[in-house]
């Protein structure tokens, strides 16, 4: 009875939480659009017996799926998306490896000090920091100001309203997520490993390549994905920082939703976006039991 | 007791591969290695010995490069190795947490050093699989570290230590974790490489007998300084100190103060007991503090009084240690002192003459022990 309420928890929770968003989304993206309160139709009638549940069910169609292979805007939102979460991935790896580094290898007593720095951000609202970094990077923000009276540059950048300041942005907001698993591998990591590296011939260089990134690696990996995954959907910082050209899914999803109230589409473009994502979510799960196994 | 068929220590023209030279190191403000001076020759099998604490991993840590003296020049080959890299020294070193790679198989870690000399892979392969079969791993080669008990992590770590066949080994408590077979096996390889390869090996030890078995000179450390350097044999029958004798194997120590009569030294320990004699080429003056040490299988033990022995007293069984080859007897004198003599159980156990509570003298020749200063 213990073990079956134990392994319940979690599928209760996966249920409540995951399966029945799931299914009213899906049954949304099945219907049609209508000027309705939902503004979509057919609506589940309960009350009316099995005739109208029969009805209901006939009524449903996969004519949004459709519609989204017929305007190229959707697959290339969904490239570009990808694109865009692959690229900042790797911009958050070069970033975020060497913090999680310099952090694993400071004085023990500094390192909650630098785990409090990497946290505390999240400690302010996502929104007012995306609004910060508006004015650092628009035409009279602080980087141009900053860089003018640098003398290096003579007219103010521009980097507000591109893909560069989706990057910054996105760098940014999950740089923890990328520092914190990285920064676990590593201050796991045992000390004597590096030394027997160097004892039997490597240099400093070639023992981090052959030891340290190694051992990390699972650090790595769970850090890409915890970065890679959200991205992919992000809205937020696209439609704050990104121009009329950057080209995301999450941004066509919102659009859908609230300019054209196209419930069924947006909501095919959502289940569309699901079962893209969770191709990296099984990878990044078996990396989890992988690592777990390796430990256990 | 094996006689070193070599003694390059005392060959005046010898050039040590190894010199210490004041090696002072410190942690803070605490002392690890205490202004030490040793040399250590080529092709010698070097046993440190001493409790734990007592520095004997940080002179090896120095040895191969990952602390530096904080006082002091350590010479390999005549060379100074103050700003030599762990990665230039043709040492290799065995640690004593092992450090395999968790992420390479048992084959790839014995490779990992060979590979970085650039060899072949033809080469490379013949020497992993040559040692492997030494250590007798051949079975675990494709094996991850946590997948192996402890005692075969600890062969890894001396196969790959092995591997590149270096000119100096240091190996930090390399046979611990092993059956007493294995061990005692293992240290013939090693004994074999020793001879074969002509490497210098450096090893620490808590085992005397293994240090006894394979060493060529020993070197008793006790807080950052080494006691006492010397053959197994010097070490266990002229220990230099109450330390040495007390740390190697066992003792019956007895202070008293010295009352030199010609050539011999006659100890007054106790109240109505007579003096213990004792031979000695070092000068005792007169009421001098005195410590007598000797071994207890050179004490014999009988119920009737022995008639021509030098030393001789009475006293009463305590207990009896059965070791199977051997019983210590622990025998009480009137004095309080229990002193422990050893025999061998030549005869079977049921025709043992002497038990507990027996009344027994104790005897010993006038050279069966050392005295000591300290
Ligand atoms: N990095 C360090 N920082 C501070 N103290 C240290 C450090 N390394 C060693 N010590 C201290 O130096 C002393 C000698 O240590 P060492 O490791 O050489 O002992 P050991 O003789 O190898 O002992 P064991 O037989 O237990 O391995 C110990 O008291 C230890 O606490
Ligand atoms: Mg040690």
């Amino acid at each position: 009875m213990r073990r079956f309420v134990l392994i319940a928890v979690p599928y209760l929770w996966l249920v409540a939480l995951f399966l029945i968003p799931f299914v009213i989304v899906l049954k949304i993206a099945l219907s049609d659009v209508a000027l309705a309160r939902p503004p979509y139709l057919p609506q589940l009638d309960i009350t009316g017996g099995w005739d109208s549940i029969r009805t209901f069910f006939s009524e449903l169609d996969f004519e949004n799926f459709w519609f989204l292979t017929t305007d190229d805007l959707y697959w290339k939102a969904y490239l570009s998306s990808l694109q865009i979460a692959l690229f900042s991935t790797t911009l958050t790896l070069l970033v975020g490896y060497p913090i999680a580094y310099g952090m694993a290898r400071a004085a023990p007593e500094w390192r909650p000090t630098l785990l409090m720095l990497v946290i505390l951000p999240f400690w302010t609202s996502f929104l007012i920091r995306v609004y910060a970094w508006m004015g650092i990077l628009s035409n009279e923000g602080l980087l141009n100001q900053f860089l003018l009276w640098l003398g290096v540059i003579n007219e103010p950048l521009t980097i507000l309203n591109t893909n560069a300041a989706v990057y910054i942005g996105i760098v940014y907001t999950y740089l923890p997520f990328m520092i914190l698993p990285i920064y676990s591998a590593l201050e796991r990591m045992d000390d004597s490993l590096l030394e027997a590296a160097e004892d039997l011939g490597c240099s400093r260089l070639s023992a981090f390549w052959l030891v340290t990134i190694p051992l990390s690696k699972n650090g790595i990996i769970a850090g890409c994905f915890l970065v890679f995954i959200p991205v992919i959907g992000e809205f937020v910082i696209p439609s704050l920082l990104g121009g009329s050209g950057t080209l995301m899914i999450g941004k066509v999803l919102w659009e859908e939703f609230f300019s054209n109230r196209d419930w069924p589409v947006a909501s095919a473009v959502a289940v569309i976006l699901l079962l893209i994502l969770v191709i990296p979510i099984i990878l990044f799960q078996r990396n989890e039991q992988k690592q777990r196994e390796a430990e256990g | 007791m094996n006689q070193p068929v070599f003694a390059t220590w005392n060959d005046p023209d010898a050039k040590p591969l190894i010199q210490f030279r004041n090696v002072t190191k410190r942690f803070g403000d605490f002392t690890a290695i205490d202004d030490l001076t040793q040399d250590i020759f080529e092709k010698e099998f070097f046993a440190l010995l001493g409790p734990s604490g007592c520095g004997k991993t940080t002179m090896m840590r120095m040895l191969a490069g990952f602390d530096m003296p904080s006082e002091g020049q350590i010479f390999i080959a005549g060379q100074d190795m103050a700003r030599i890299p762990p990665n230039k020294r043709a040492v290799n070193m065995m640690f004593q947490s092992y450090a395999l790679f968790p992420h390479l198989s048992v084959w790839d870690n014995i490779a990992f050093g060979l590979k970085r000399e650039g060899k072949d892979k033809e080469a490379i392969n013949a020497r992993v699989e040559e040692m492997l079969r030494l250590t007798r791993l051949s079975k675990f080669a494709k094996r991850k570290p946590h997948q192996i008990s402890g005692g075969q992590r600890q062969r890894v770590a001396l196969a790959r230590s092995l591997a590149k066949a270096p000119k100096l080994l240091l190996l930090d408590e390399p046979l611990g974790a092993l059956d007493k077979k294995l061990r005692q096996d293992t240290q013939f390889e090693l004994m074999d490489i020793q001879e074969k390869t002509g490497t210098t090996f450096v090893i620490v030890t808590h085992d005397q007998e293994e240090a006894m078995t394979v060493a060529s000179r020993v070197a008793v450390m006790d807080e950052g300084r080494i006691i006492q350097v010397a053959t197994p044999a010097q070490i266990y029958e002229a220990p230099n100190s109450v330390y040495v004798a007390d740390f190697i194997g066992d003792v019956n120590i007895i202070s008293g103060r010295a009352k030199p009569t010609g050539e011999k030294v006659a100890i007054q320990w106790a109240e109505g007991q007579p003096d213990i004699l004792g031979t000695t080429t070092t000068k005792f003056d007169a009421g001098q503090e005195i410590h007598f040490a000797i071994r207890p299988e050179k004490v014999a033990i009988s119920t009737e009084e022995p008639l021509d022995a030098a030393n001789k007293l009475q006293g009463k069984v305590l207990d009896i240690a059965y070791l199977g080859n051997i019983s210590t007897y622990h025998v009480e004198l009137p004095t309080g002192h229990v002193i422990k003599a050893q025999t061998a159980n030549t005869r079977r156990l049921s025709r043992r003459q002497i038990t507990w509570e027996d009344p027994v003298w104790i005897s010993f020749t006038d050279t069966a022990g050392v005295l000591l200063e300290r």
